[in-house]
């Protein structure tokens, strides 16, 4: 450091004038208004295309539902987006990579057990090339068998890498304890399933299940709308089939209960996570739900973050948000924290959910969390990938630009009772189940007598 | 969007002002950069200039603790900051009606922050538990960029831990803090960005406004951080108790981007050439073609191109399987380099990764959080903003020859090696 002389800490913190007034909020211009095309094609494939054009490129989002229920379902569609883009009859995957870097794009496909995405960009003026690229894939990849066996080892060693991670680990915990078999729950194929899996198995599954009826195309960009639908149009004219993409079937209500600690050996920090049963985007108290939760734990300026980050230094992040399937939506609240305060971070998010219910959010809270809800929509789809992966989102479970539009005005009519309700309904601790993940051997003496957790 | 015209003027305090209009979406960015990053540091406070930015969000004379996020986000906005080698940002993103709270918000804090015990004492709780998500509980924590500095670099600017040691944050106190905010936090050491949808007339009224009166303060003479390569190949094995799979870091030192910033870009565009992409070199070779590793990577630059002053690290990453030995793998990447640097890449190799860095730079600034920090963090490390818009260009321009003399320069003799086995002594 240098040898001048400084002030103190106090010193710094005080000016002659004294605190100034905050600035008021100027007028807020609207978000034009793009235009847009939203139609099926004859092939049952949906289709939206928007012209966005503060960039010269498109963003591209197909989500295709693909649930199944086979034993080996998620391994086969773990191997299968893997190899999806790696070869037909007239690419390997040297060209894949060549043709789209040519006009400047990325594709890539990635599955989860509701659906298999495909996502990618390009410059504007290399839209045709990133839908041949597309279009080649889904009507003639060929799943070689190098591909398909050299694809399958990375994805041993993927699987076995990410189980390493203590969010993987607490993610995997979760889903068993909320939802036991149910095909949802099952995220990553075990290593030994992907052994058995062949290049014929791939060959069928992707006959049978990679359809365009009830999938979704989301085109954002540099565009024409009505002659990027028509280009589809063409190049997808040979993705044909009567039957429908795979819908994962309806999920079961969460059944509230105590919660569950996992043991992980050594553990420096462990992994919260507690879920509960809510409702869907479409539901008429959703925007009110929406800034329940914000308040309760869904920013930073919450009073879950504002307590167990804020005032007490118990994690570097806590968070509160929702998890849509098809018809059904449940809320998550997560935390990771040193194994030496994890009880008591445990104990602080309880009462604030209990908190969440009894002193419901006041104006000021719900002012603020509206503001957000409304600005931070307006911000996140200012940006091409930002509209087309809300799209993306929004289609999957059947909405459209529409909502993305009317929603701000709903967040805007959300009174302060209508949260307080929401509160009450969807935050109550005893809706709650979930998992804690850590080493038992520090946090159960603290967990037996505070009680509420299952000990291993 | 064409690529914004950019407007730039100093206030008498010396503060250095970008303007970047842009009128497609009602929304507006705002960031300062300030010229300090974990390598200025001092010594026995490792992790001090992380641990400060933390602070910086603790409150200021017109607001109390809190404040700072309530403000941002019931304007409708999201907030951050982030401390790197050679600056820390500090930004906003909000609707464009916003775009006075967000000047008053930022002057407040670079004016006079609230910097008390009982604040210190939580952000040292908070980012131990930071430091516990990322590093200390995760496998491959702090891979590479806290583990292979200490090989390639000898001095302690250059080699320390950015995220520091507990028990030197423990250490720090108030007047480390008024210490290092009366040195690195004046005016005349920070750049304020301001992007998106204003016009120039009312957002330079208003940065006079509310910065105008900050009061101006010596800036610090802008260390030098050079020391010389490394003479020989330096290894080193980092124990790593999560980790699966063995790992294998690789660092060169790069060319100094502010006196050869086209032998920089001969890098940047040498990384692209060996792993953007599975028609890439080394992707191909050794991720599909004999196969030896799972995953491999090439980056220009410890946190990404032209984030850093000189010196910095030119990295190979490589996730791999206990039968394949480090040295197998370091002789295919010799063997890959030499290629290189005998006969260059391929035109056709060029024009992709040209293609590519096109449509990334038009999609990194669309999104005007990215935008607004590409611009603030090249004015103030690189003196010219409107470099983050002509990169493609200047990208476009490198050589076969010359990638090839950057291929060239990447020796065995003169680089570092960091070898994470795996845990559970599995090698």
């Amino acid at each position: 450091m240098t040898s001048t002389s400084y002030r103190t800490a106090e010193q710094i913190g005080h000016t002659e004038q004294g605190p100034r007034p905050l600035p008021p909020l100027g007028e807020q211009a609207a978000a034009g208004q793009p235009s847009l095309v939203d139609t099926v094609l004859p092939n049952g494939l949906r289709v939206i295309a928007v012209r966005k054009e503060s960039v010269p490129i498109v963003e591209l989002r197909l989500r295709i539902p693909f649930a199944g229920t086979e034993r080996l379902h998620s391994a086969r569609a773990e191997v299968l987006a893997n190899v999806l883009l790696t070869g037909t009859e007239r690419r390997d995957r040297a060209q894949f990579d060549t043709d789209l870097a040519a006009v400047g794009g990325d594709m890539s496909a990635v599955v989860d057990p509701e659906r298999l995405s495909i996502g990618g960009s390009a410059l504007a003026s290399g839209l045709d090339v990133l839908l041949d690229v597309l279009g080649d894939a889904l009507t003639g990849a060929v799943y070689r068998d190098e591909e398909v066996a050299r694809e399958s080892e990375r994805l041993v060693e993927r699987i076995t890498m990410a189980r390493s991670q203590p969010s993987v680990i607490a993610r995997e915990a979760l889903q068993k304890h909320r939802y036991g078999d149910h095909p949802y729950a099952k995220e990553m194929p075990e290593a030994a399933e992907i052994g058995e899996v062949t290049p014929e198995q791939v060959r069928a599954l992707h006959k049978a299940a990679v359809l365009p009826r009830g999938s979704l195309l989301v085109l954002v960009g540099d565009i024409d709308p009505d002659a990027a639908v028509s280009t589809v149009g063409g190049v997808l004219a040979g993705w044909q089939s009567e039957a429908s993409a795979s819908v994962l079937p309806r999920l079961p209500e969460l059944t509230p209960g105590e919660v569950q600690l996992v043991h992980r050996a050594g553990a420096v920090q462990s992994q919260l996570r507690l879920s509960a049963q809510t409702v869907p985007r479409t539901d008429p108290g959703y925007a009110a739900l929406q800034v329940a939760n914000l308040v309760f734990g869904g920013y930073f300026s919450s009073r879950l973050v504002e307590n167990i980050r804020e005032d007490k230094g118990y994690t570097y992040g806590a968070h509160s948000y929702f998890e849509f399937t098809k018809d059904t939506a449940t809320v998550l609240v997560e935390a990771d924290t040193a194994s030496g305060v994890t009880p008591a971070a445990f104990w602080e998010t309880r009462y604030e959910l209990g908190r969440l219910v009894v002193s419901p959010p006041s104006a000021s809270e719900v002012d603020n969390a509206k503001q957000y809800a409304i600005g931070s929509l307006l911000t996140s789809t200012s940006s091409q990938a930002g509209l087309c992966a809300t799209l993306a989102a929004l289609g999957a479970v059947g909405l459209s630009y529409d909502w993305l539009r009317q929603q701000p005005l709903r967040l805007a009519d959300v009174t302060a009772e209508q949260v307080a309700e929401a509160a009450q309904k969807y935050f109550a601790p005893t809706r709650f189940t979930g998992i804690v993940v850590g080493d038992a051997d520090v946090l159960a003496p603290q967990f037996r007598a505070i009680g509420g957790v299952v000990l291993p | 969007m064409a690529a914004p015209e950019l407007h730039r003027f100093t206030l008498p305090n010396g503060l250095r002002v970008v303007l970047a209009p842009d009128r497609t979406a009602p929304v507006v960015g705002v960031s300062v950069h300030y010229d300090v990053g974990f390598r200025s540091e001092p010594e026995g406070r490792t992790g001090f200039a992380h641990l400060f930015e933390h602070l910086m969000f603790q409150g200021s004379e017109s607001l109390e603790k809190l404040a700072h996020f309530r403000h941002v986000q019931s304007s409708g906005g999201t907030f951050n900051g982030s401390t790197h080698p050679d600056y820390t940002d500090y930004f906003e993103t909000l609707p464009s009606a916003a775009l006075e709270r967000a000047l008053f918000l930022e002057a407040d804090r670079m004016r006079a922050p609230r910097i008390t015990q009982e604040n210190l004492n939580n952000q040292i709780d908070v980012v131990k538990e930071e430091i516990r998500l990322r590093v200390l509980n995760t496998p491959y924590g702090g891979f590479p960029w806290i583990w292979l500095p200490p090989v390639l670099y000898s001095t302690y600017p250059n080699a320390h831990n950015g995220y520091g040691d507990f028990a030197e944050l423990e250490q720090a106190n108030l007047d480390d803090c008024a210490q290092f905010f009366d040195t690195y936090y004046a005016p005349g050491n920070a750049v304020l960005t301001v992007a998106g949808d204003f016009t120039v007339e009312r957002a330079t009224e208003l940065v006079h406004k509310h910065f105008g009166d900050v009061p101006v303060r010596p800036t610090p003479p802008r260390p030098s951080f050079a020391e010389p390569h490394p003479q020989g190949e330096q290894r080193a094995v980092h124990e790593d108790p999560h980790a699966p799979l063995p790992a294998l870091a690789v660092g060169y030192r790069l060319p100094d981007p502010t006196t050869d910033l086209d032998g920089y870009l001969a890098n940047v565009v040498l990384a692209a050439v060996l792993s953007d992409g599975d028609a890439s070199r080394l992707q191909q070779r050794m991720v599909h073609r004999e196969p030896l590793v799972t995953d491999i990577s090439v980056s220009p630059g410890l946190f990404g191109p032209l984030d850093a002053r000189d010196p910095d690290t030119f990295t190979v990453t490589a996730m791999h399987s206990p039968e394949v030995s480090e040295d197998r793998l370091l002789a295919v990447l010799d063997d890959e380099l030499e290629k290189l640097a005998a006969t260059g890449p391929q035109e056709d190799e060029l024009a992709r990764v040209a293609a590519r860095w096109a449509a990334s730079m038009h999609r990194d600034h669309d999104r005007i959080t990215s935008r607004t920090l590409s611009f603030g963090a090249a004015e103030l490390l690189h003196g010219r903003a409107e470099l983050a818009s002509e990169l493609p260009e200047r990208i476009r321009a490198v050589t076969t020859a010359q990638v090839a003399a950057a291929a060239k320069a990447l020796r065995p003799d003169s680089r570092a090696v960091l070898v994470v086995p795996a845990a559970g002594g599995n090698k």
